[in-house]
C-alpha cells in the first residue's frame, strides 16, 4: 500500500484537529476531532459535501483560517508541529514547503499583475537574493512544466487573457516553482469544463510522479478522487466518516453515508432513476 | 482605444454644447433685460436700443446663440463702425459691471483656484488614504472607531462653519496663523503659504472624511478577495500582501472620484473663497451672481462644466492605464 512511509514518519499527521468559530450561542465547530495521515509521496482525497469542513481542514493546515476561527489539535508536518509555529515561521512553510491551489482560478489570481509577476513574487519572497531576471526565468520554466505553450511570451500576460483551464495551470505553476513537499488542491477542477478537468487531474498526477510531492485533493466529487489519489478520507458535517485505500472505499464502503456518496456518482451503465439524496443535503448551509 | 477616445471626445462636445445652450437660455433669455441694467438710472429709450444693438440683443434667439458659440472659437465683434470692439477667441463677452473681458477675468482668477484645489487635494488624499488604511488594518478596534467617528464629524460640519471656526481658533485665539493677507508667492512665500493653509484645511476636511471611508471600505473589501488568500498562501509577508494585493485594487475606484472632485474644485470653491476673501473663480461667481453680471456667470458656469467633462475623460484614460483588464483585451 502506498500510504506506508519509506523514510521516518508520515509527511503529514493530523490528530484531533478541531476548528471552531465562537458565536453568541457558543462555539460552532466546523471540523471535529479529525485524524488522518499522509504518507511521503502519497495522495489523499478528502471527500464530502459542501459544509462538511474539508476546505476548513485545508485552511487549518495552511494556517489561513478566517479571522476569529479557533484551531486545536495537532498538525505535524515532516516532524514539525505546525500549530506551535509562530506566524513568521509558518510563513516560511507556506508556499515554500506546503503549497495550495484553489477552486476558482480567475478570482484567485490578481487581475492587476501579469501571471509572471505573480509566480515570480512567491519565488522571490522565499528565496532571498534572487534577481528579477532569475525569478522570471523560474516562472517561465514553471509555466512550461505545466504545458503552457509559448510560456516565454505568455509570462507577460494578465490572468484575464487566459482560459479557465490555463489559469488553473498558472496556479499550479505558481506552487510548482517553489518545489513544495506537499500540494493541497481545494476543488481544483470544480470551476472547469469536464474535458479541462481531466487535463488538470492528469497534470496533478504527472507532477506528483515527477516531484514525489505529497498531494491532498479536496473535492465533493468521488470520481475525481478515484483518478488521482490512493487514499480517501470521507467527511460529513466536520466529522470523519471513514477512511481507507481508494479501492477498498469504492468496492466495500463500510458506512452508509459513503455508500450514498458513491451512489451519487453518475455511471454510464446506470439506469435513470430517482435522484438519490443524502440526509444532510437538506440541512446544508 | 482610439475609437474609445473618439467616442469620449464626441460625448464631451455634446455635453458642453448642451451646457452652453442651457446656461444661455437661463441667463440671457429668462433673466431681466441686461440693456436696462447696463444703462443705469438716467436712461433714455434710445440709449437702451443702442446698447441692445451693440450687444446683439435685438437679434433673434438662435442668432444670438450662434454668435455666442462662434465667439468662443473665432471671436466676435461688438457694435459696428468706429465704435466696434473686437473680442478675440475665446470670447466670453464683457462684464456688465467692469466692462473687462470675461475670459481675462477668469484667467486672472484661475491660478488662485488652482492653488486652492491642488493644496486641498494633496491634503485630503494623504489624510484620506492614510486614515482609511489605518482604519481598515485596525478594523473594529479603537483606532478604527475613532477614525470613523472623526470622519462622521468631518462630513457633517458645513464648510462655512468650519472656515469661521478655524479662523477664530487659529488666528484670533491661538494666534498660530497671521491674519490672511493676499500676497504674491514671490514677495513672501511664508505669508503666501499661511494664507492658503486655512482654505486648504477647510476644503480638505470634508473630502478627507469621504475618502477615508471609501478607502476603508475598499481595502476591507479587497482583503476578502480570493487573490489575497492566494497571496497569503504563497507565504508573502503581510506588508507585501497589503501593498500589492489589497491596496492597489482598492485605490482604483478612488481615482475615479478624485478626478471629478478635483475638477469640481478647480472650477471654484464658492463658499471657502468668499469666507477667506480669496479672489478665485468661486469668489468671482459669487460676486457676479449678486450683481447679476450675466456674461461672467455664464463664463464661470462654462468653465466649471468644461473642467468636469475634461476631468471625467482624464479619469477614463487613467483607468485604462491602471486596470489591465481595460487596457489589454483578452487574447484567447
Amino acid at each position: 500500500m502506498s500510504t506506508t512511509s519509506d523514510t521516518g514518519g508520515p509527511l503529514l499527521r493530523v490528530r484531533g484537529l478541531t476548528v471552531g468559530f465562537p458565536t453568541a450561542a457558543g462555539s460552532v465547530e466546523v471540523v471535529k476531532s479529525l485524524d488522518f495521515e499522509l504518507a511521503r509521496g502519497g495522495a489523499l482525497g478528502i471527500v464530502g459535501e459542501s459544509g462538511s469542513g474539508k476546505s476548513m481542514t485545508s485552511l487549518a493546515i495552511m494556517g489561513l483560517l478566517p479571522k476569529g476561527a479557533r484551531r486545536t489539535g495537532s498538525i505535524e508536518f515532516d516532524g514539525t508541529e505546525l500549530t506551535a509555529l509562530r506566524e513568521r515561521a509558518m510563513r516560511a512553510v507556506r508556499g515554500d514547503r506546503i503549497a495550495m491551489i484553489f477552486q476558482d482560478p480567475l478570482s484567485s489570481l490578481n487581475p492587476y499583475y501579469t501571471v509572471g509577476t505573480q509566480i515570480a513574487e512567491a519565488y522571490r519572497s522565499h528565496r532571498k537574493g534572487v534577481t528579477r531576471r532569475q525569478a522570471r526565468a523560474v516562472a517561465i520554466e514553471a509555466m512550461e512544466r505545466v504545458h503552457i505553450h509559448d510560456a516565454a511570451r505568455r509570462v507577460d500576460h494578465y490572468p484575464h487573457q487566459f482560459s479557465g483551464g490555463m489559469r488553473q495551470r498558472v496556479m499550479i505553476a505558481m506552487m510548482l516553482s517553489m518545489e513544495p513537499e506537499l500540494l493541497i488542491a481545494d476543488e481544483p477542477t470544480t470551476a472547469l469544463d469536464v474535458t479541462v478537468q481531466a487535463q488538470i487531474l492528469d497534470l496533478l498526477a504527472e507532477i506528483r510522479a515527477d516531484t514525489g510531492a505529497g498531494l491532498i485533493l479536496i473535492t465533493h466529487d468521488l470520481a475525481v478522487v478515484s483518478e488521482v489519489t490512493d487514499h480517501i478520507v470521507v467527511m460529513r458535517e466536520g466529522e470523519l466518516v471513514e477512511q481507507g485505500p481508494v479501492e477498498r472505499i469504492f468496492t466495500d464502503p463500510r458506512e452508509a453515508y459513503t455508500r450514498m456518496l458513491l451512489d451519487a456518482v453518475p455511471r454510464i451503465d446506470d439506469e435513470i432513476g430517482l435522484l438519490k439524496t443524502t440526509a444532510s443535503a437538506e440541512e446544508d448551509r | 482605444m482610439s475609437r474609445f477616445l473618439l467616442n469620449r471626445l464626441l460625448g464631451m462636445v455634446v455635453v458642453l454644447f448642451l451646457v452652453c445652450l442651457f446656461t444661455f437660455v437661463v441667463f440671457f433669455v429668462l433673466s431681466p433685460d441686461p440693456a436696462v441694467q447696463i444703462c443705469g438710472k438716467n436712461c433714455t429709450p434710445e440709449a437702451i436700443d443702442q446698447i441692445r444693438e451693440n450687444l446683439g440683443l435685438d437679434q433673434p434667439f438662435l442668432t444670438q446663440f450662434w454668435t455666442f458659440i462662434s465667439g468662443l472659437f473665432v471671436g466676435r465683434t461688438y457694435g459696428t463702425g468706429p465704435n466696434a470692439i473686437d473680442c478675440a477667441a475665446p470670447c466670453l463677452g464683457y462684464s456688465f459691471q467692469t466692462s473687462q473681458p470675461v475670459a481675462d477675468m477668469i484667467m486672472q482668477r484661475l491660478p488662485v483656484s488652482a492653488t486652492i484645489a491642488i493644496g486641498a487635494a494633496v491634503l485630503w488624499l494623504l489624510a484620506g488614504i492614510a486614515g482609511g488604511l489605518i482604519s481598515a488594518v485596525r478594523e473594529g478596534r479603537f483606532a478604527d472607531r475613532f477614525i470613523t467617528g472623526l470622519t462622521l464629524t468631518g462630513m457633517s460640519i458645513p464648510n462655512y462653519v468650519l472656515a469661521l471656526a478655524l479662523q477664530f481658533l487659529l488666528v484670533v485665539t491661538l494666534g498660530w496663523l497671521p491674519f490672511p493677507q493676499a500676497v504674491p508667492f514671490g514677495d513672501d512665500p511664508v505669508q503666501w503659504f499661511m494664507n492658503f493653509l486655512m482654505p486648504w484645511i477647510v476644503l480638505a476636511i470634508g473630502a478627507a472624511a469621504v475618502y477615508t471611508r471609501l478607502t476603508r471600505a475598499n481595502v476591507i473589501e479587497s482583503l476578502q478577495e480570493n487573490y489575497v488568500r492566494t497571496a497569503r498562501a504563497k507565504g508573502l509577508s503581510p506588508g507585501l500582501v497589503w501593498r500589492r494585493h489589497a491596496l492597489r485594487p482598492a485605490l482604483t475606484p478612488i481615482v475615479t472620484i478624485f478626478g471629478m472632485d478635483f475638477a469640481n474644485l478647480l472650477g471654484g470653491a464658492l463658499i471657502t473663497e468668499t469666507v477667506f476673501g480669496l479672489n478665485g473663480i468661486g469668489k468671482l461667481a459669487a460676486d457676479s451672481i449678486t450683481k447679476n453680471d450675466q456674461p461672467v456667470i455664464m463664463g464661470v458656469t462654462l468653465l466649471a462644466a468644461f473642467l468636469v467633462v475634461v476631468g471625467a475623460m482624464v479619469v477614463d484614460l487613467l483607468y485604462t492605464a491602471i486596470d489591465p483588464r481595460v487596457r489589454v483585451g483578452s487574447a484567447k
